[in-house]
């Protein structure tokens, strides 16, 4: 995975809460057995609508997605992430997360910054007045400058540590089998094995 | 120190604890299917590594199949399956493949082979495992380099949870099924209600559930938000589970019911929310918008967003009847549906075919209805014909289907064309879920039936 320290992009729009894992990427575009070319999938039905914000010509190459509430509800599909990655988001902006969609962002240095939902009005403020200006995140710092605008968001600092480093899950877990051996001994015999 | 149900199968599983890291837990079962495994296989490819436990992992091919006889035809979805075996085969996980007499929706597979037992930490690269908590089990859905975490070490890091109580105080009145209880529990507590919870489903009412009801609704725990929803086991659990071919046996069944009788919450174990639900007073519930939380009881009428306080729901409320083509004030029972979708994992079982054949049994379904039946997997599709559900289904006018995901979530041929709108027994209504421009009422299958034969949302009782 690659490291996040700082990122400055354009900052896009998307005025909708319960932004569902269905809308990000429909499950017609499940299908393909790589991690990218996910970006077509991306808002597929949205994208229809010449108005929607990713349509917008001032919005071209946006990498901060600032979201309403509830952002990434439903399925596990970690192939939203990838779709948002692949299109070139590197941070999404909302006021609460779903829980898989916020670990599976973690796992694939896609940053997930939990602001209030008024600090999310004055960002969607900030794009009116100046559509496709950049704002910057930076994670060493925990901080979202957008123009005048100076604003604290929250990550973990489990998650945060891992995405400033760019660390492998798997790799650090590895380093622990001999426990997960362990443990593998004390389980009771009854537990049921598949063959 | 009192625990939590959760707490309990929680503490049973850490492998590793340390400051300011999240807790190791250990994996006892892990499903795998064909759309959310591909890339994690790969992972494991490209840096070196083995399955740890193939005889703890188990694989089936739900979400892409068709449900009618012949090969899959889709080349994209082809290719996934494809893949799925040929991963399971280079690495040694047991596959049960189309065709196959255990295949099936991976989260009624598992129950019905007695895989999943109580205190068992079961995961899936999907969201509804949160099924498996019928059984007392930590279950719960996870991401793709997940899956790939599991594959290698048979653990996952995890932050804690908190825990929720869901009280279903009293007993359900006659024709009010598990779907109708999951479906008010979310229309109270909104989609992102149980956002870092763990629920736990209690009372009376949940107490008088069969297993089958109450994977129905651990099932929609995800669509509260939370990620696992569970029932502490009980003699109705014990009971499902003897003699299933992966049960325990002999000596062993008596110490591993020992152990289960455990696990339950404390008397003075504190949750950190609770929710109280009179199930007396529960009737039939349908949704009316385009995520599970808009639902309300089938006499009900749409609402009117204007007298939604809350800016977003009024906002999401105002967009959904746009989208579901739907207008204030008008009675649920009047909406005129063109499919009715009875199977998916949250009511694919053979309680649920019953009920619905019960009520299809003698009528027919109504001109221009489509009503298709797909069972959760070969074993209840057997189950079923054995009964003669299939011939009453058939005699009605529905179609009698083989066993997949179908149309839960369009990945496969059974789809909505745009501006159809279904009744389905299935779990989320999301805008294009069941194909693009589609509409979906969220519904049980008792009521799924019943529409059928009408043709307008209707129950049982409406006949």
């Amino acid at each position: 995975m690659d490291s996040f320290t700082t990122h400055t992009g354009i900052a896009v729009p998307l005025r909708r809460s319960n932004v569902d894992t269905d809308q990000i990427i429909p499950a017609v575009y499940l299908k393909r057995v790589t991690r990218d070319g996910f970006e077509d999938g991306l808002f597929a039905a949205w994208r229809q609508d010449p108005d929607f914000v990713l349509n917008q010509p001032q919005y071209a190459g946006g990498s901060v997605l600032v979201a309403g509430p509830d952002f990434g509800t439903g399925s596990s599909r970690e192939h939203a992430v990838w779709a948002l990655m692949n299109y070139g988001f590197r941070a999404v902006i909302s006021s609460r997360f779903a829980d898989i969609f916020r670990g599976n962002s973690g796992k694939q240095g896609l940053l997930t910054a939990v602001v209030s939902e008024a600090d999310v009005e004055s960002i969607w403020a900030f794009c009116d007045e100046i559509p496709g200006a950049a704002l910057t995140v930076d994670l060493e710092s925990r901080l979202i400058t957008a123009g005048d605008l100076s604003i604290p968001f929250e990550v973990d600092d489990y998650t945060r540590w891992r995405l400033l480093e760019g660390l492998d899950d798997v790799g650090l877990t590895l380093r622990h089998e001999q426990l997960v051996a362990e443990f593998e001994a004390r389980r009771p015999a009854y537990k049921p094995v598949v063959q | 120190m009192a625990g939590t149900l959760a707490e309990k199968v929680w503490e049973s599983h850490v492998v590793r604890r340390a400051d300011g890291e999240p807790d190791l837990l250990y994996i006892d079962l892990h499903l795998i299917h064909e759309v959310t495994s591909p890339q994690a296989f790969d992972g494991l490819r490209i840096a070196g590594r083995r399955v740890r436990r193939p005889d703890l992992t188990l694989a089936t091919e739900d979400h892409n199949v068709p449900t009618t006889p012949g090969p899959i035809t889709d080349p994209v979805s082809l290719t996934q399956v494809e893949t799925l075996r040929r991963n399971c085969e280079e690495f040694g996980v047991p596959i049960y493949p189309m065709g196959h007499a255990e295949q099936g929706i991976v989260h009624v597979v598992g129950p019905q082979l007695g895989l999943t037992q109580p205190g068992m930490t079961v995961v899936c690269g999907d969201s509804h495992t949160s099924t498996h908590g019928a059984f007392g089990a930590l279950a719960f859905g996870i991401g793709t380099s997940e899956v790939e975490h599991v594959l290698a070490t048979q653990t996952l890091p995890l932050k804690p949870f908190r825990t929720m109580a869901i009280n279903v105080r009293g007993t359900l009145p006659e024709g009010v099924t598990a779907k109708d209880v999951v479906l008010a529990v979310i229309a109270k507590i909104g989609t992102g209600g149980g956002q870092g919870y763990v629920l736990e489903y209690r009372g009376e009412a949940i107490s008088a559930l069969s297993m089958e009801a109450r994977m129905t609704v651990c099932n929609m725990s995800i669509e509260a938000g939370a990620r696992a929803g569970m029932v502490a086991p009980d003699q109705v659990t014990f009971d499902y589970l003897k003699g299933r071919d992966h049960a325990p046996s002999g000596a062993d069944w008596d110490v591993a019911v020992a152990d289960w009788e455990q696990l339950v919450s404390d008397e003075n174990a504190v949750f950190d929310a609770e929710v109280d639900i009179d199930a007396t007073k529960l009737t039939p519930f349908v949704t009316w918008g385009t995520n599970p939380a808009q639902g309300l009881p089938l006499g009900d009428s749409v609402p009117d967003p204007r007298t939604i306080a809350d800016e977003h729901e009024r906002a999401a409320a105002e967009r959904a009847l746009e989208y579901m083509g739907l207008h204030a004030g008008m009675p649920l029972r009047d909406i005129r549906i063109d499919t009715v979708f009875v199977g998916s994992c949250t009511n694919g079982r053979i309680e649920d075919l019953r009920a619905a054949a019960s009520v299809l049994e003698g009528r027919q379904v109504a001109n221009g209805v489509r009503c298709l039946v797909v069972p959760g997997s070969a074993r209840v599709r057997l189950q079923a014909e054995a009964e003669g559900l299939d011939r009453v289904f058939t005699a009605a006018g529905a179609e009698w289907r083989l066993p997949g995901c179908s149309m839960c979530l369009a990945m496969n041929p059974d789809k909505l064309a745009p501006g159809e709108r279904s009744a389905s027994t299935s779990n989320r209504n999301f805008e294009g879920r069941q194909g693009v421009g589609g509409r979906t009422h969220l519904v049980s299958p008792q009521v799924a039936a019943a529409t059928a034969v009408r043709g307008f949302l209707a129950a049982p009782a409406d006949l």
